[in-house]
């Protein structure tokens, strides 16, 4: 059952994605984006993560993609500004070979050591005493709590920049 | 139970997939879905790595990537409206502020 | 109510922010219902906390860690004592009295409110001078009344005198600062610490570390209570640095009543006598203190008897008083110093109040040539004025006096008698100005402009009280806190503040030296009234006939001169040099040159920028596997 429905949403939320590189459209191209989230949405529930997954259809579906969609039909670009797709070869060979490159690099160098290594006290079993979401918030309001207050700030430098940039002119 | 390398493989994809989109469209909204994709690859074996660790800092850490990438898509998308307004056009090939 | 000093120096600091927020623009011509009352409940508050410390409590709080580095700790705290309630009661009150005239003086001054904005600086900075608990907060106050000074004396910014002089003075004080900063370095250096009770506490218990010879065989102590004095002679206009006051009088009158007579200048006493415990472990600085204190009190002297500016005169004669409080600090009697501080407060702010109604009477008319016969219009001001320049001259029983001729008598019997000379000279001086003075103005036909002599008027309600206040303060307060001499009430009460005067090395005969004393301002109170009452036209006769000693004195010994020729110039010259010569070929084209190296190496790797975002996207990832890649497997 598991691997049945690991199997749907992997596929849903591959092919998503490689129809979010290939369609000529912005519009196709965020609405496949926003498919291939949700896939991703339900292998986090898959994955025991329900805090996560619920924030992240929430984040991605719910905000940034409509800000995305918001902004294309803002723009109304014209149909003569979407070009046909064409894949530069060397693009496509050199960006799968780096990307591969990068991957099994991390694969050698972090894999061995961490799957191997210690495991942390939040088995399967704790999480369902505590409770997902009450054991994430204690993670991040304690061990992360400066990290995570000054994310804020981050937001905050982020929603100023988005306003100086977006305003006409500056007076 | 679905094992740790499934997860890890499908990450990868879903990243290789987001930086050949970076590295051949040139819709500038595009190379930026891309991103955001490029970037749910990596919370998705983050959090892959926490289940099979039992730990939750993985967990943490997307909620830092999430805040982080909706940062960079309201400045982004800022950007992109500016070059717009000035270019008439979100093309990147027809942008080249940065030639020396 | 003492634990709640910090109000006193707060209720100015609330007027400064009002005034300076809303002032402008709202308050305007109703900036004083601000900053008087500001002044006003400062003074309630130090009245208070005064009963308290007369009853015998005394305070050394700590409100909060300033400065934390290290070792290096200062907190904000009060200090309460003895000495430094007679200092905040000075302050409050003729700080209070001066607000109250200013609305009658600066009535219709388009920088109402600014000048307000100052003068609560003023206090604050002022109260936080004498109520600190150690050295670098008082210098705070230091440098913050020095900033007021600076702001009030250019209060006129549109006349170029004013701005000059104002710039003079802060200048000046430079001098003077930078050695009392070198002496709280030395202090800390020494002592570790800048609160007053530990380093006091140090300087009693070990004395030897402080007073074993050191650099150049002269011990720390002396080093550093030398440096202090530095900042003292800038501070408090002692030679050779006192050559800022008189140009200062550019500054609105009750300025010059509140900064540059009654409080601000006598900072320098006060941290004297504050430093006193440090003081007494160094007799060679004490020697200098005193034999400074006594030169300035007779070379102003001198310059007062011939200046004609109503304001210059003064300004010379406060320079002279403040030389006798150093007289008396430096032979060991800081009571005394203390106590002709607060008379001399009087006194001195009541003459300038009572020159500025003068100058207010004659729409701004200064120079004494040009007055005279002004006691029948201006009657009030005659006579309280009369009152000032009384006590000024040490004549019995008005405030001067006490204070003065105990100075003189603690020079005497420590056997300092060159300085009591010097002093008593510097006595028969005082007399003989203070009398020319009244005479000059109030006496005598009116020689000014024959316009104004028809609508002279005295001074306003506003303006008036204050000198009454003041008179009546310069007539009793002597008597009242200085009687029996060296055992009134104001030593008994300063006492435990202070040092132990040494003991006395001669003897002499108290009643004997005050009649001296008093003989001498009697015979300069005469000659003064036969020069300028009854002969008048000898005054010029003299100086023509001793023409070259009176253009030295007119030219005030041509000490701004010969500063100007022989320091500020070179400086100035230097200055240029280092300016056209080192900054503009040396620094600059070490900066241009840099650029202009960069621009010739850089013209080829920039065609590196492509401007092409595969380009970047295929380096980034290529630089992100390169770094991993050296990370994970290179080690």
């Amino acid at each position: 059952m598991e691997w049945a429905l690991f199997l749907i949403f992997a596929l849903v939320a591959a092919v998503a994605a490689a129809g979010m590189v290939l369609q000529r459209s912005p519009i196709y191209s965020a609405l496949c984006l926003i498919l291939a989230l949700f896939a991703q949405g339900g292998l986090y529930v898959l994955l025991h993560a329900e805090l996560i997954a619920a924030v992240h259809i929430f984040v991605y579906a719910g905000a940034i993609m409509v800000l995305f969609l918001f902004v294309i039909m803002l723009l109304d670009l014209r149909p003569e500004s979407h070009p046909p797709v064409q894949f530069n070869r060397v693009g496509v060979l050199a960006g799968f070979v780096l990307a591969g490159a990068l991957l099994v690099e991390l694969a050698l160098g972090v894999g061995p050591r961490i799957i191997l290594g210690p495991r942390g006290p939040y088995d399967l079993e704790t999480l369902r005493m505590v409770g997902n979401t009450q054991a994430v918030g204690r993670v991040l309001f304690g061990e992360y709590l400066i990290p995570f207050e000054l994310t804020s700030v981050i937001l905050l430098a982020a929603m100023v920049g988005a306003m100086v940039l977006a305003k006409r002119r500056l007076e | 139970m679905v094992p740790l390398w499934a997860y890890l493989f499908l990450s990868a994809f879903l990243f290789a997939v987001g930086v050949v989109g970076v590295a051949t469209r040139r819709n500038a909204l595009v190379i930026f879905m891309s991103i955001e994709l490029m970037l749910n690859a990596v919370n998705l074996s983050f959090v892959a790595f926490a289940r099979f660790l039992h730990s939750l800092d993985g967990q943490v850490f997307v909620f830092f990537v999430m805040t982080v990438a909706a940062a960079e898509v309201a400045v982004g998308l800022a950007i992109i409206i500016a070059i717009f307004r000035n270019a008439e056009t979100v093309n990147v090939d027809e942008v080249h502020l940065l030639k020396g | 109510m003492i634990q709640y000093i910090w109000l006193v120096p707060a209720f100015p600091l609330v007027g400064v922010v009002i005034n300076g927020l809303f002032g402008r623009s709202y308050l305007r011509e109703r900036a004083h219902l601000v900053a008087v009352p500001a002044a006003g409940l400062s003074f309630l508050v130090a009245l208070l906390i005064a009963l308290e410390v007369v009853a015998g409590r005394t305070l050394d709080l700590h409100l909060y860690p300033w400065i934390v580095a290290g070792h290096f700790q200062v907190p904000i705290g009060f200090l309460v004592d003895p000495l430094a309630t007679v200092m905040m009661l000075t302050v409050t009150f003729v700080g209070l009295l001066i607000h109250i005239y200013s609305i009658g003086y600066m009535h219709g001054d388009p920088g109402y409110p600014r000048f307000f904005v100052y003068m609560n600086l003023f206090m604050f900075s002022m109260l936080m001078l004498v109520l600190a608990n150690n050295y670098l907060l008082m210098f705070l106050g230091w440098e913050g009344v020095g900033l007021c000074s600076y702001l009030l004396i250019g209060f006129w910014y549109e006349k170029k005198t004013a701005t000059d002089a104002g710039n003079k003075a802060f200048l000046v004080n430079r001098v003077g600062d930078a050695g009392f900063l070198l002496g709280l370095f030395l202090l800390w250096t020494t002592c570790g610490t800048l609160q007053y009770a530990e380093v006091f506490a140090r300087a009693a218990a070990l004395p030897a570390p402080l007073t074993a010879p050191a650099v150049g065989g002269v011990s720390l102590v002396t080093w550093i209570t030398l440096l202090l004095f530095i900042g003292a002679m800038g501070k408090s206009a002692q030679l050779p640095l006192y050559v800022w006051l008189p140009d200062a009088m550019e500054g609105p009158t009750p300025v010059s009543a509140l900064i540059h007579a009654a409080t601000m200048v006598t900072a320098g006493v006060y941290m004297v006598a504050r430093s006193s415990p440090l003081y007494s472990l160094a007799p060679p600085t004490l020697e200098l203190v005193a034999t400074i204190g006594a030169l300035t009190a007779l070379f102003a002297a001198t310059i007062a008897c011939v200046q004609t500016d109503i304001k210059r005169v003064i300004a010379y004669s406060t320079i002279s008083q403040l030389g006798y409080m150093f007289l008396g600090a430096g032979v060991g009697a800081y009571a005394s110093g203390i106590f002709h501080l607060a008379t001399h407060a009087f006194f001195k702010a009541l003459l300038f109040l009572g020159a500025g109604a003068v100058i207010h009477a004659l729409h701004g008319e200064q120079d004494l040539q040009r007055m005279g016969g002004l006691r029948r219009p201006l009657k009030l001001t005659a006579y309280t004025f009369l009152i000032g320049a009384a006590a000024n001259a040490g004549v019995f029983p008005l405030a001067g006096f006490w204070s003065k001729d105990e100075i003189l008598f603690a020079a005497f019997t420590t056997g300092h008698y060159g300085l009591w000379a010097l002093g008593l000279a510097g006595a028969f001086l005082t007399a003989f100005y203070m009398t020319r003075l009244y005479c000059l103005t109030f006496e005598g036909p009116f020689r000014g402009d024959p316009a104004h002599a028809r609508h002279l008027h005295d001074a306003p309600p506003s303006m008036a009280l204050p000198l009454l206040v003041l008179a009546l303060g310069s007539v009793v307060v002597g008597g009242l806190l200085g009687y029996p001499p060296e055992h009134g009430l104001v030593h008994q009460f300063l006492a435990p503040s202070l040092a132990a005067a040494p003991e006395a090395a001669g003897h002499a005969s108290a009643g004997l030296l005050a009649g001296l004393s008093l003989g001498v301002a009697g015979a300069g109170i005469g000659a003064g009234t036969l020069l300028y009452l009854r002969w008048r036209d000898v005054p010029e006769l003299l100086a023509a006939r001793f023409q070259r000693a009176y253009r030295l004195l007119w030219h005030q010994y041509y000490v701004d001169e010969v500063y100007w020729d022989w320091i500020a110039s070179p400086l100035m010259r230097l200055s240029a040099f280092l300016w056209r010569g080192f900054d503009v070929t040396i620094v600059d084209g070490a900066v241009d040159g840099v650029a202009r190296l960069l621009e010739l190496g850089s013209w080829r790797v920039r065609r590196l920028q492509t401007g092409v975002v595969f380009n970047y996207v295929l380096s980034i990832l290529a630089g992100a596997v390169l770094l991993l890649g050296y990370l994970v497997l290179g080690r």
